[in-house]
């Protein structure tokens, strides 16, 4: 091991450095008893053994899914949206590392780091959610369904999972003094980068064109031949937002690990982003716009499913365009993060409808998740959360570590 | 730029493999003719409701038996298939009082090009060249996506389960293969299930609409829709006054993705030099922006070795 750190350290004192945060043990844990994470534990509690429980007596024993509505929460909000929501990663390390806009950096490794820990989750939520998921080298190592849909999302999903690590190791290499490792990874970034779009591209896409073989499920005012452009656009407008929200919460949670003078840094950036999701909503309130005319049914804007996706396309798309546009204009950065929060709810909302919310909308069954479902992802969006949080106390996320300055 | 060149070169590399996993197949077609394909023409006016089918298909699947059978009380609600019933008849009232009741008998269609074998990434569910629309549970993920993408309702899961299966009728595959009927067809005592070649179900189907003119709607239901199933269904009563949608057009299903399929390699083709390209440009200008503020001379040097950095600065 080439790890200075460690030598200086020694296994002990390595441990109590870099897992627990330099504290002696009882002292670590008694750090632990915070008022956040009694709440954690108030939902891993009943969370886990509910997991377990799922496994063990299988997906009826726990949900509302029935034959009739096979596909509920754990696809439309920990799959769809949480793949969406990923999508921060891909967005803005092309911003940085391909179109070279070199203010946006300080949020490449957060925005990273969110989007692995996205995708991973995800991963994990849909092992609840398959019935066989021992099976899931199936497709990739041995029997290939080339002509699904659902099998281009897997390979990509699993092929960005793998992109993201990539890039965000050198934190991680960083962390653990390992200089050499750092060095090869951090050569790959530019080719990870393309790499990375180009999954992104495909996956957040494919995740729509999975609805086009349903037109006898999905509501005739969502479904259309463009739902895959739809899903692709939507997705960066929802990278954007996630990472202005997942900034200003991070620097708000790690108030301590955050560089001095960030805080102006981080406004700054806010509001270059709301710019741009501005014009990505524009995009996409256009395109969707496009969408409805090509589907010619403006005789079902009348009914409650219409006023339904009147609410969605201006409420959750076109009004977050106008105020991102406007935060941006008055350099109203406070207003810049409350509108990203709403676009990140309008987005999962859009993968809602489509996926549970709308989908069997003419079948008289209707289904609503039960309690355990919700607990269940929950307990799986918790756990994602209190990893990041793990990481980000550890790795060099939110700032530079000094003993590894940036390279320019 | 010689960094970004081989930076191109490995990315191209990549992605050139990740599309080769990713390529979409020609269309498994199946390789039959369509006409000749196994097929069934189920006729209504001639089903009694006497479920014989039900039974039949129970015990070539190893299924437990029907719920009650004789009993009538049984039509009084619609049923549909499950993981434990591949096929079921249901009663439905005639338009006419006096000719009391219709019954029709579901299961799977075995559509020609199926929504189900698109779906499913691992070909758990497989079209086999012989006609039949066959699972392989042993590579099976659970993940459902062939249940909702048929629009017959057709593949039931098994929820219950720790470890669940998708259940549906298989055509009697294993049957066929060794010259057998479908289990269901052979007991059937009114000749309303007729097992035999597409074409010449169709022929048969058109004869009795001709031949019976006023009794039969001048339909045959599944020779068109969704691209055409090889159950074929002949009533005397309007189909979707029988439990069948009649809103499902003539497009076979995968028909519908293969567009955003014929995608991935487009994508993974433009992209990267796109990509490249743009970077490059923005080196360039970065560099030249850097040129006019530093005075001339160092300034190309510079842009070269600006590249090299920004290829390896996270
Ligand atoms: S009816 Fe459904 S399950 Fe049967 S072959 Fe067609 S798509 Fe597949
Ligand atoms: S549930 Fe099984 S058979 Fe159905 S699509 Fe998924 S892997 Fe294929
Ligand atoms: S073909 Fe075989 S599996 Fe299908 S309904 Fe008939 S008996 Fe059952």
């Amino acid at each position: 091991m080439t790890d200075t750190t460690f030598d200086r350290l020694g296994p002990r004192g390595w441990v109590t450095e870099k897992v627990f945060l330099g504290m002696p043990l009882g002292a670590y844990l008694r750090s632990l008893v915070t008022s956040g994470n009694l709440l954690v534990a108030l939902i891993l509690v009943p969370g886990i053994p509910a997991v377990v429980y799922r496994f063990v007596y299988g997906i009826g024993a726990v949900s509302n899914l029935t034959q009739a509505n096979p596909w509920g929460l754990w696809i439309g909000l920990d799959v769809m949206s949480g793949v969406a929501l990923a999508a921060g990663g891909f967005t803005i390390a092309t911003l940085v590392h391909v179109l070279g806009l070199r203010d946006y950096q300080p949020i490449v490794r957060p925005a990273i780091l969110t989007g692995f820990l996205g995708y991973l989750f995800v991963v994990i939520g849909l092992t609840a959610d398959l019935g066989r998921p021992w099976n899931l080298p199936v497709p990739m190592v041995y029997s290939f369904g080339t002509g699904s849909v659902m099998f281009e999302v897997g390979w990509c999903v699993a092929l960005y999972l793998t992109v993201l690590a990539l890039e965000f190791s050198p934190a991680a290499f960083e962390w653990l003094g390992l200089r050499k490792l750092r060095a090869w990874a951090l050569k790959l970034t530019l080719a990870l980068t393309i790499l990375g779009l180009c999954l992104s591209t495909l996956h957040q896409s494919s995740l729509g064109a999975l609805f086009l073989m349903m037109p006898h499920r999905v509501h005739p005012l969502w479904y259309s031949g463009f739902v895959p452009i739809f899903f692709f656009v939507s997705a960066i407008a929802a990278g954007i937002a996630m990472v202005i929200v997942e900034s200003a919460l991070s620097h708000r949670a790690f108030a301590g690990r955050v560089a001095p003078g960030s805080h102006e840094r981080l406004d700054r950036i806010t509001l270059g982003l709301a710019r741009a999701g501005a014009l990505v909503l524009f995009a996409y309130f256009f395109l969707r716009l496009q969408g409805l005319v090509d589907s010619g049914r403006f005789d079902l804007l009348n009914t409650g499913y219409g006023y339904w996706f009147l609410f969605e396309l201006i409420g959750f798309v076109l009004v977050p365009a106008v105020l991102f546009g406007l935060a941006s204009r008055q350099r109203r950065a406070r207003l810049a993060r409350w509108v990203a929060g709403w676009t990140v709810i309008g987005i999962v909302v859009n993968r809602l409808n489509l996926s549970v919310i709308t989908f069997n909308w003419n079948s008289p069954e209707r289904y609503v998740p039960s309690a355990t479902e919700i607990l269940i992802s929950v307990t799986i969006i918790t756990i994602g959360v209190m990893t990041f949080r793990w990481i980000v106390n550890r790795m060099p996320v939110l700032a530079d570590d000094p003993a590894f300055p940036p390279a320019h | 730029m010689d960094v970004s060149r081989r930076t191109f070169f490995k990315i191209a590399g990549v992605a050139g493999a990740a599309g080769i996993a990713g390529q979409p197949a020609k269309a498994e077609a199946a390789s039959l003719a369509v006409s000749q394909a196994p097929a069934v023409l189920v006729d209504a006016t001639r089903c009694i409701g006497c479920r014989g089918c039900e039974a039949a298909c129970a015990e070539a699947n190893g299924l437990p038996g029907p719920v009650a059978p004789g009993d009538e009380a049984v039509f009084e609600a619609r049923r549909q298939t499950g993981v434990g019933a591949y096929t079921v008849v249901n009663r439905y009232a005639h338009p006419k009082a006096e000719e009391g009741y219709r019954f029709v008998k579901t299961q799977c269609m075995h559509c020609a090009d199926p929504a189900c074998a698109s779906a499913c990434l691992a070909k758990a569910l497989e079209k086999t060249a012989a006609g039949p629309v066959v699972y392989h549970p042993d590579r099976c993920l659970g993940c459902r996506y062939c249940m909702v993408a048929c629009q017959f309702d057709v593949p039931k899961f098994e929820f219950e389960k720790a470890s669940p299966f998708v259940r549906k009728c298989s055509f009697c595959a294993e049957r066929q293969a060794q010259g057998l009927p479908p289990a269901c067809t052979s007991v059937c005592p009114t000749g309303a299930l007729q097992f035999g070649r597409r074409g010449e179900l169709l022929e048969e189907a058109r004869t009795r609409i001709y031949q019976n003119p006023g009794t039969y709607v001048r339909h045959i239901y599944g020779e068109h829709e969704a691209g055409g199933t090889n159950w074929l269904y002949i009533s005397d009563v309007p189909f979707d006054r029988m439990g069948f949608r009649t809103d499902l057009g003539t497009t076979s299903p995968p028909e519908l993705t293969r567009t955003a399929l014929a995608a991935v390699p487009v994508v993974l083709t433009l992209w990267p030099p796109l990509l490249m390209g743009l970077y490059t440009w923005t080196q360039r200008s970065r560099a030249a922006a850097a040129q006019s503020r530093s005075g001339a001379g160092a300034g190309h040097r510079q842009a070269s070795r600006q590249g090299g950095e920004e290829a390896s600065h996270d």
